[in-house]
């Protein structure tokens, strides 16, 4: 634009005012930059939980620490689930930008049940957890715990759901240029929960464990 | 009490008729003003049969002139709430003395003083603040609209929806009696069992959503939507303090959400983060709540000081003294409110070090502040000053915000503030500030760009009213508080035992009752101007040689701001256009891709706002079903892909015909 701009005063020698012809951006240029933002927004309330937590994580009130509860295997197999649902989800955008609309489908298809896998294994944990009394209402630890990692869990649910309604769309309309855009939201938001995710992986468990 | 059957419970929550204030007259008699008042507006519209236009023009638009409009409707209409809970508290403290308890028991009181802080902060300056960056920013930087029109209409309904439920409170069960930070413990379960914290807490959730939306989409359209040569040493100052309120936006509110809900998890859940017991720690919260609550005060005045730096290069008829260090000053206080919030609290035992940070990072903040003081005065000197209205408030705001500051940096020294905190000099302070600040700016704001929302000025006459009014009663209402203050006088009382004390408070609601005239000449003032609109009207779209884009469009402006996109080679672009002799053009016209207009917003924030009713009044059905139709609504709006429409290049030159019409004429 500022080329253009430059020849057309070069040409005429008076400088240009408007823009004659309206080059055709539209919103579609911000989503991505918004949607970054909302990210980050987002990552804020990921930051007062993991301050929450950091503060309020080792107030036992003389009930359980992360060491008496937290299994170490389960968590690494949940946490296999969700890095490996963030690579397939890679994979769907290598085939989008390919434009092969089947490989997108399917493989958003094994992102799902990943990521489903994640959050099975989630809510079992949870249950085994507030069987054994070690229920949110017992500590600020535990408190801030389940909230923490709960939170993570809602997102990645919602993250399901629009995973769904995405591939609905992707099989109703292809792959035009405004699911491009959808899915490329979604790549973004699904990669930033596996990142979100490493830090409660080390920060609440890794870190929960050692005395 | 009635006993209610087992399905009520099922059926009602825990909302029960004895919720309902028949017991207390004065709700009583406000509830069939304001439902005779409502039903008056409703018969109104129908009489006008304005429904469809109404929803079609207006509640369904995604134009930002629009949008901006109506949150400035919001504002006013939430001023006249809070600022009656002003008059309430200022009454009663102004008789109940020496053994007379006033009108007002402590727990009605107690609604009050929090119902206006909450009020006046996120319904009234919010919305004022927001609305007009909604209508000036695009306009300014050249752009047809927002980067997410229909996201922009969406963030205007939550924050309706949370406006929505705080005045549900007043009529349907009670309001917060915590302050307007409802800090824990006293704001947890324990203490405040009722509905009113739920009430606070929803009603700002809901806000709070359509803010940090609201926030994304105004960065992005800053970043991303300028015109053609507008780098960002170039843009007005007005969009830079725009952006930079909007980032803070995004980073703060975020915080004030996650807050929230953590207070709300220990209400309904049990939770043990902010109790006294089981290790839960109420200072978190006081931390985390001034995160957000510290850049919010900067939120809401860094918009006021690029509004007063418009009017001052504006009507001194010059660029503005010192455009680069105004930048500067704007982004430097950006940073440095996220590193001051301490300031609120130290009192409550961080220690020598943590205070003498937060106090010398607080004292640091008045630098750019005052430096930018210095450059709206350099801009007045030497300048051709017109005395137009906006003019008036940006010398009265001058004035009175150095005395704010000036008791701000006293508040900012820890051993004096431990004399002088959560005593009335704070409440002067910072409706010191507030008023001074942000509300001078508004009002400036308003009388500066309302001739181009609507293509005529406002009634200088009454608008001159106004100003005196605001500004002497200001001062009337607001000094005794310092002396009070100084006193030793705290906050939050709703009587007193030493009469000497009392003249004090008789003074102050004097000032109350003039700014009471001027809120009332405002409004006088708006309906003078409607009638009066032939005489005022604005034909040339630049009543007031201005100096940026806005003012190089019609009054109002067509749906689509720009028949072309326009470019910019300085800042002050439309000065610089006129200066150099720009022809308006006049052919060649095309069509303009424009957003359509869409009732998804209004629904989505409905359900969300029945939501949080629901949730407050442990109506747990509506509460899941309110949620699930929410959200099937987000997801029914995805699935419309034909958003968008083209303006034919026939109505874009009729409009603009009819622009050369106006010209000509004037």
């Amino acid at each position: 634009m500022e080329t253009a701009t430059a020849q057309a005063q070069a040409a005429n020698g008076a400088p240009v005012f408007y823009v004659k012809e309206d080059e055709h951006e539209h919103s579609g240029g911000s989503t991505m930059l918004g949607f970054w933002i909302y990210l980050m927004s987002d990552c804020l309330v990921f930051a007062v939980l993991f301050a929450t937590f950091g503060v309020l994580g080792r107030n036992y009130a003389a009930g359980p620490s992360g060491a008496d509860l937290f299994d170490l295997r389960l968590v690494a197999v949940n946490t296999t689930m969700l890095l490996i649902s963030s690579i397939t989800y890679g994979f769907a955008m290598l085939a989008m930008d390919k434009g092969r609309q089947a490989a997108v489908q399917g493989w958003l298809v094994v992102t799902g049940l990943f990521g489903l896998a994640f959050i099975g294994i989630e809510l079992y944990e949870f249950s085994h957890l507030i069987h054994e009394g070690a229920t949110p209402q017992r500590s600020a630890f535990l408190s801030s715990f389940f909230t923490l990692v709960g939170t993570h869990g809602l997102h990645v649910s919602f993250g399901l759901l629009w995973l769904t309604v995405l591939m609905v769309q992707v099989s109703r309309r292809g792959l035009i240029e405004a699911n491009r855009r959808r899915l490329m939201c979604l790549s973004m938001f699904w990669h930033f929960l596996d990142v979100v995710w490493i830090g409660v992986f080390t920060f609440v468990y890794l870190m929960g464990v050692l005395k | 009490m009635t006993s209610y059957p087992d399905w009520w419970k099922l059926v009602f929550g825990r909302f029960t008729l004895e919720a309902l204030p028949l017991h207390e007259p004065i709700l009583v008699v406000t509830f069939i003003v304001v439902a005779l008042g409502g039903i008056a507006l409703l018969a109104l519209v129908t009489w006008l049969k304005a429904w469809g236009y109404l929803w079609h023009e207006w509640f369904t638009s995604v134009d930002h002139k629009k949008i901006g409009i109506m949150y400035m409707i919001l504002g006013v209409v939430m001023l006249l709430r809070g600022f009656a809970d002003a008059l309430m508290m200022r009454g009663q403290q102004a008789i109940a003395f020496a053994g007379s308890d006033g009108y007002l028991p402590p727990h009605h009181y107690d609604q009050i003083f929090t119902a206006h802080g909450v009020i006046m902060i996120f319904f009234v300056a919010m919305p004022f603040v927001t609305g007009l960056m909604n209508f000036v920013v695009p306009l300014q930087i050249g752009a047809r609209d927002v980067s997410f029109p229909f996201l922009n209409n969406f963030s205007f309904w939550m924050t309706v929806g949370g406006a929505v439920l705080v005045m549900t409170s007043l009529f349907v069960g009670e309001f917060a009696r915590t302050g307007w930070l409802a800090y824990p413990p006293l704001s947890g379960a324990a203490y405040s069992p009722g509905v009113g914290v739920d009430y606070y807490l929803w009603g700002l959730q809901v806000a709070g959503i359509g803010t940090t939306l609201s926030g994304v989409n105004l960065v992005a359209t800053i970043v991303k939507m300028r015109a053609p040569g507008m780098d960002l040493m170039k843009m007005p100052v007005f969009t830079w303090t725009a952006l930079c309120t909007n980032i803070l936006i995004v980073a703060t509110f975020p915080i004030l959400a996650a807050t929230l809900a953590l207070l709300a998890l220990d209400r309904y859940v049990g939770m043990n983060f902010f109790t006294n017991d089981l290790g839960g720690n109420p200072m978190m919260y006081v931390n985390l709540i001034w995160i957000w609550g510290h850049p919010e005060v900067y939120i809401l005045i860094l918009p006021a000081f690029g509004i007063y730096s418009e009017v001052a290069s504006t009507f001194c008829g010059k660029r503005l003294f010192g455009y680069g260090s105004m930048v500067y000053a704007t982004v430097v206080i950006t940073i440095l409110s996220y590193l001051v919030w301490l300031h609120h609290f130290f009192t409550m035992g961080s220690g020598a070090s943590v205070n003498s940070f937060f106090g010398i990072t607080t004292m640091i903040i008045s630098i750019p502040t005052g430096a930018k003081i210095f450059n709206w005065l350099f801009t007045m000197y030497r300048g051709r000053i017109r005395f137009e209205l906006p003019m008036m408030w940006l010398v009265a705001f001058m004035l009175t915000f150095v005395i704010g500051g000036m008791t701000g940096v006293m508040l900012a020294v820890p051993p004096a503030d431990f004399v002088l905190h959560n005593s009335l000099f704070l409440v002067a302070h910072f409706h010191n500030v507030i008023i001074g600040g942000v509300v001078f700016g508004v009002f400036a704001g308003i009388a500066y760009w309302f001739p181009k929302a609507f293509g005529f000025k406002l009634d200088p006459f009454w608008g001159h009213l106004s100003f005196w009014f605001w500004v002497v009663g200001f001062y009337v209402a607001f000094m005794p508080l310092y002396v009070l203050g100084l006193m030793g006088v705290t906050r939050r009382l709703n009587r007193f035992e030493d009469p000497s004390l009392q003249i004090w408070f008789v003074v102050a609601a004097i000032g109350a009752v003039l700014i009471l005239l001027g809120i009332l000449c405002f409004l006088v003032q708006i309906a003078v101007s409607i009638m009066r609109r032939e005489q005022l009207r604005d034909t040339t779209g630049d009543p007031w040689d201005g100096r940026t884009l806005e003012w190089s469009t019609s009054s109002p402006p067509p749906d689509y701001n720009f028949a072309f996109t326009p470019v910019i080679h300085d800042h002050d672009s439309w000065a610089d256009m006129k200066k150099r002799g720009y022809q308006r053009p006049l052919t060649g016209f095309r069509p303009i891709h424009m957003p359509r207009n869409t009732g998804a917003g209004v629904i989505i924030a409905g359900f969300a706002t029945l939501c949080g009713f629901a949730l407050i009044w442990y109506i747990w059905w509506l509460a899941a079903l309110s949620f699930v139709a929410a959200v099937a609504s987000v997801i029914i709006h995805s699935f419309n892909y034909d958003r968008d429409f083209h303006i034919s290049a026939d109505t874009v030159l009729r409009e603009e015909d009819a622009r050369s019409d106006l010209l000509g004429r004037a």
